[in-house]
């Protein structure tokens, strides 16, 4: 077996060890990228000069007998709409092609002390809207589990490059299910922390409500430890909350005892493939045969979720993009009659369709008349859809259920019809809008061979319970040792 | 149903310049979005509090103090037209 199919938890072991060395795992993964990048297309950049200087260092320190970090020498890919200084962070858009941030997310500095190696920024689709990565303006993602289909999106890029093991590790943003998603159609572990748990300083900002930057690894052991990174508190983000931040990775062995998992039958009903279907509830027998008590919940709200998210998020949307102007940075078109004309034609230039339909939708929905009706009025069944999950969450530690509807969809095939796009994420968008956590942990295979994700959601905070939860059912089963071949 | 002059009347707020064809685009796509969320006329809201965010934080204020900021030079690295000191934009005044 090849270095870069072991899991993060062996990579760790194995520096400690001196099994190998930070360089030669860095290497082996950097291989892997030249020789299975050019199909998968999961990468913007590529920081292997870099990459291999920080290993080099983590090698130096660790012989001279230095404390390190807890994911010294492990590499770690970021998407591509989180700033890292002096290296390109283009949100996949015309917009930002060239942009160069002056400074480091807080994640990116918290990766850092824990002496990390950044190995590059991947694909998404134009700054993180849509669920295929094909809104990409910068380039093509391929699912490495069938090359004619999507990876899944937003955060398509980390999740591919995870997959195809490009990387132990890669770091995604989830502002409607863009970590999960993925995650599901990629045959990996993605989760999207609690609104809070995680600072969003230096994410590239889509909507500010409901944006959380979360973990992807091949097993839910590696997202543990990469989460106990990026996890706490940062006065830079004013949403950030003040709280310890527990020895996720520590616990995640312990299985929980008297664990509850609710299910919502409403999410077997019209819509979900059967193939996905039959996976999920397969895979809340393994909690029963484990001794859980299944509990069936009702979330009678979260059938609104997809209307008030596209207008809650593109509402947000409309307001943080009117930041891009062409006078501060970004693109700026050659040819304009005056100031204004100079924003509103360095704006058509910059942002491709679906970002320009959102940002649409929103002043639309944000506008003179129309304000109460749209946007207010999904302000307050956002607020019902939250008090569903209140409710659920006093009889049930867990809430189990597919991630998507379907496995991956074939490139091109939603592409034209953005309404059936947002509906791939109807169970993963109201986590978003009520705050809470949840992980996609691959839970079986369509007929096809396509991975199938099974979505757990727990209470605000509640990461360290979802996370040993997660592990509960992946150490009962072998889907996530699978490696697509291509 | 979004109107091609509605879609107009919004392009100019959203500071987004349009083509011909983009904008009856616009006006298909984005009336089969609004016309999906009208699912939202059958939830009775009455009584219930808009949740613009779920964080349970308020007013976080910091110290008033003078702290480092960002150099001027890397602040103006990224303008699309700058000398230096000032980002560049084209004249607004008349006569100025």
């Amino acid at each position: 077996m090849s270095i870069s199919e072991l899991t993060t938890a062996e990579l760790q072991s194995g520096l400690q060890a001196g099994t190998f060395s930070a360089v030669e795992l860095t290497q082996s993964y950097l291989d892997a990228i030249s020789r299975r990048e050019e199909s998968v297309g999961a990468f913007l950049t590529v920081c292997g000069e870099s990459a291999l200087s920080q290993a080099a260092a983590v090698d130096a320190r660790r012989q001279s007998g230095e404390q390190l970090g807890t994911l010294a020498g492990i590499p770690v890919a970021l998407k591509d709409n989180i700033c890292t200084a002096g290296t390109k962070t283009t949100c996949a858009s015309r917009m930002l092609e060239n942009f160069v941030p002056p400074y480091d997310a807080h994640i990116v500095t918290r990766l850092k002390a824990a002496d990390a190696v950044l190995v590059g920024k991947t694909n998404l689709d134009e700054y993180a809207m849509g669920s295929s990565t094909e809104n990409s303006a910068l380039g093509k993602t391929r699912n490495p589990w069938d090359l004619q289909r999507t990876p899944g999106g937003s955060s398509g890029g980390s999740a591919a490059s995870v997959a195809a093991r490009l990387t132990p590790l890669s770091v995604g943003s989830d502002t409607g299910g863009s970590i999960r998603q993925p995650a599901s159609f990629c045959g990996v572990v993605g989760m999207k922390p609690t609104y809070g748990r995680v600072s969003r300083y230096g994410l590239v900002a889509f909507a500010s409500s409901l944006d959380q930057i979360g973990p992807f690894a091949t097993d839910v052991t590696g997202a543990a430890s990469l989460l106990e990174v990026l996890a706490g508190h940062d006065e830079r983000d004013s949403t950030s909350v003040n709280r310890p931040v527990p020895e996720y990775s520590r616990s995640v062995e312990q299985p929980l005892e008297g664990l509850r998992v609710g299910v919502v039958q409403e999410h077997f009903a019209e819509g979900i493939d059967e193939e996905v279907a039959s996976s999920i509830r397969a895979a809340i027998e393994v909690y029963r045969s484990l001794g859980a008590e299944i509990v069936d919940v009702a979330l009678p709200h979260s059938k609104y979720g997809v209307a008030v998210y596209y207008l809650i998020a593109s509402s947000e949307a409309s307001s943080n993009l009117a930041r891009y102007d062409g006078v501060h940075y970004g693109h700026r078109a050659s040819e304009f009659e005056n100031m204004v004309d100079m924003y509103a034609a360095s704006r058509a230039e910059g942002f491709g369709d679906e970002v320009k339909r959102r940002i649409m939708l929103g002043v639309y929905a944000l506008s003179e008349g129309y304000s109460d009706q749209y946007y207010l009025k999904a302000l307050k069944v956002r607020r019902l859809i939250r008090n569903d999950f209140d409710a659920a969450f006093k009889n049930v530690d867990v809430i189990a259920g597919p991630t998507c509807p379907t496995p991956a969809f074939k490139i091109g095939e939603l592409v034209d019809d953005p309404l059936q796009m947002y509906l791939a994420d109807v169970y993963t968008i109201s986590a978003n809008l009520a705050g809470i956590p949840g992980i996609s942990v691959p839970a079986g295979f369509s007929p096809a061979g396509l991975p199938i994700g099974l979505q757990l959601l727990a209470a605000p905070f509640e990461e360290e319970k979802l996370l040993r939860a997660a592990r509960m059912f992946e150490r009962e089963t072998d889907f996530h040792t699978k490696v697509p071949q291509f | 149903m979004l109107t091609r002059e509605d879609v107009e009347k919004v392009a100019g707020l959203a500071r987004l310049k349009l083509t011909e064809e983009e904008i009856s685009e616009m006006a298909d796509k984005l009336s089969q979005v609004i016309s999906y969320v009208t699912v939202l006329d059958e939830v009775d809201v009455s009584n219930v509090e808009p949740m613009a965010h779920v964080a349970d934080v308020a007013n976080i204020f910091r110290e008033d103090a003078v702290r480092e900021s960002l150099p001027r030079e890397a602040a103006l690295d990224n303008a699309p037209k700058s000398d230096g000191k000032y980002f560049l934009v084209p004249q607004i005044l008349e006569n100025a």
